[in-house]
């Protein structure tokens, strides 16, 4: 049975390819409004941040940003299948019962990096660099894609437990000041002391203020507070402690669905 | 692999929800090859056990075996011996109907050219083929239920459940899955069915199972619940209204002990009677001797709604009480025995629903 999760996976990545070919609409926005984010951040605020090379601190924030705001889309994806009698069809199915999870990861991931790719080519066309080199550039966004890997299990279990897409409004809510609460637009050291410890924390920090370091980008400030100093080591750790919650808790829930 | 004379083998099925019993101790055998169907108003439990036979629930106590294998114990092998067609369309609405069946095809592991082909296969068996590249979402109510039961037959599976599989058609969509349930049969596959049309059940099935409460109230086959019911039955029709109370008078006289019952919009009396050939010739005297025309005297089994409503005491389910079901009550009961004054065939029945709440839900009924 196990034989046929790599087959069966590959089976519902089709399944969510052909959706996008459905709707390329829905594809497009969703690759445009990080754009949108990065450009207004860029442009209407960016100038008052007093700083000349904001835009090189900015861009490696905002490829974190996107990668935490997948988070969202996971989730309702997620409830949107559980709420489609096809479920009750793919569960009394001989096939893989992890190949529905696993295949929304995959196409999940595959936004994901296209999203990545989009941002990428925007940034350099606003001016942004890299001053590393090519190793440099691909373990970042590696480790970009890692953060998203770890959050998408968080999105497939939280996405089954909200259960209603309804309820993901809710958690919604709650990503937008969780991910703000991160290093992405500013430095940590700006905000009051308690904030600032908890962004610094934040697994999206650890990620950016990473991805910045092999990028070459400024790091503005945040010097002697060990989450910043070991960016890189957490930024490997917390997608890995996610992932290590929440991919057990994902497979479980879909396990029990019919208890 | 214990018994595999039966396709089907439930016993002391029991799932609870807190305090509410949606099986409450249901057993059932089904022969291999033959079409069972589960009669039961909404909320009796018919979904919660074709759920539990489809590896889609965990009962929560009692046993279940279908093509011989236990549902818990071995899901996989039970799912690759089975199709499900569920009461709401199991099918990715965004995709084709192509795109559909292709996909279950390679889930089936039939492989790229083998899920291409079947699908196409099937596709023109079920007059789908010119669906094209049209999303499901676009199909018509028969259209779906159609892709939906193909999509159950990708593999010709040994059993197929059937939930309710005409809830919500029209009656030319409900012709349609009915002839392609025929020819099923005609393949030897074993059918479960669930409906809460009587017609249906008398259509189809080999044997039928009243389920309500969760529990079995009756089973056999659809000669012997009607025979069990007892006496056939006399119906009245009288040409003018006034005369339809000395008409009930006469029936009665004749009928004995046997209930009148009336339907003063369709000036119709009927009641069951013990000695038919005796008991008609008596009616026809009594009506003459009365002085009263009927436009129609028949004698006829009962059908199977009668039979229906002795067995579950009415036709809503848990809780229903508090509902107008527009059949359910004595004073109308009349109206639910199929006996329309232009019906010339007294063994067809209109598939009346036997209740009025059509919005019942997957999760309600789960």
């Amino acid at each position: 049975m196990s034989a046929y999760v790599l087959t069966d996976s590959w089976t519902m990545t089709r399944r969510g390819l052909a959706h996008w070919a459905r709707k390329p609409v829905a594809v497009l926005v969703g690759l445009v409004f990080p754009v949108m984010m990065l450009v207004m951040f860029a442009y209407f605020l960016g100038g008052g941040m007093g700083v000349a090379d904001y835009r090189e601190f900015l861009v490696p924030g905002m490829f974190a940003l996107t990668m935490a705001f997948g988070l969202e889309s996971t989730m309702i994806a997620v409830t949107q299948d559980l709420n489609k009698g096809v479920l009750d069809r793919f569960r009394s199915m001989p096939m893989a019962p992890s190949a529905v999870l696993v295949g929304r990861s995959l196409i999940d991931m595959l936004q994901s990096a296209l999203s990545l790719l989009v941002l990428l080519a925007v940034g350099l066309a606003m001016g942004w660099r890299w001053h590393g080199g090519l190793a440099e550039v691909l373990a970042a966004l590696g480790l970009l894609l890692l953060l998203r890997f770890g959050l998408l299990w968080a999105g497939i279990y939280l996405g089954m437990v909200a259960g209603k897409p309804e309820m993901v409004q809710a958690v919604q809510i709650l990503v937008w000041p969780v991910a703000f609460l991160s290093n992405a637009f500013t430095s940590p050291d700006t905000m009051p002391g308690w904030m600032g410890a908890l962004a610094e924390w934040n697994p999206m920090s650890a990620t950016a203020q990473a991805v910045r370091e092999l990028f070459g980008n400024p790091l503005w400030g945040g010097g002697g507070s060990w989450p910043t100093e070991h960016a890189l080591l957490l930024a490997v750790l917390w997608p890995l402690v996610l992932l290590a919650v929440f991919f057990p808790l994902a497979v479980r829930r879909y396990r029990a669905l019919g208890a | 692999m214990t018994n595999t004379d039966h396709a089907i083998l439930v016993e002391d099925l029991r799932k609870e929800y807190g305090p509410k019993h949606a099986l409450d101790g249901l057993g059932l055998t089904v022969p291999r090859g033959t079409v069972q169907a589960v009669l039961g108003p909404n909320g009796a439990g018919k979904t919660t056990l074709v759920r539990v036979l489809a590896t889609l629930l965990r009962p929560t106590s009692g046993r279940a075996e279908v093509a011989g294998l236990d549902v818990l114990r071995h899901p996989d092998a039970v799912r690759a011996r089975i199709g499900l067609l569920g009461q709401h369309a199991a099918v990715d609405e965004e995709l084709s109907g192509w795109q559909n069946l292709e996909m279950f095809g390679r889930l089936y592991h039939l492989g790229t050219r083998g899920a291409a082909a079947r699908a196409r296969e099937l596709l023109d068996g079920f007059g789908l083929s010119d669906t094209g590249r049209k999303p499901v979402a676009r199909y018509s109510g028969g259209m779906r239920r159609r892709l939906d039961l193909a999509a159950s037959l990708i593999t010709e599976p040994d059993i197929l459940f059937l939930d309710e599989p005409t809830t919500g058609l029209d009656p030319r969509g409900r012709t349609e899955v009915w002839e392609s349930v025929r020819a099923l049969v005609g393949g030897g596959t074993t059918v479960l069915l669930t409906t809460q049309y009587l017609e249906e059940a008398d259509q189809l099935a080999d044997a039928i199972t009243v389920v309500d409460h969760g529990r079995v109230a009756a089973e056999g086959t659809s000669d012997q619940l009607k025979a069990r019911l007892g006496a056939d039955r006399i119906d009245v029709v009288s040409r003018d209204s006034g005369d339809l109370a000395p008409a009930a008078a006469a029936l009665g006289a004749v009928a004995g002990a046997g209930e009148v019952f009336t339907d003063p919009d369709r000036r119709l009396a009927s009641a069951a009677v013990t000695d038919r050939m005796t008991a008609l010739t008596e009616t026809v005297r009594a009506l003459g001797a009365a002085g009263i025309e009927a436009e129609d005297i028949a004698l006829r089994r009962p059908t199977l709604d009668e039979v229906f409503l002795s067995l579950t005491g009415g036709p809503t389910g848990e809780g229903g009480t508090g509902t107008p079901t527009g059949v359910g009550t004595a004073a109308n009961t009349s109206t639910a025995f199929g006996t329309d004054p232009d019906r010339t065939d007294p063994d067809r029945t209109d598939p009346d629903r036997m209740d009025s709440d059509r919005m019942d839900t997957r999760g309600a009924n789960a």
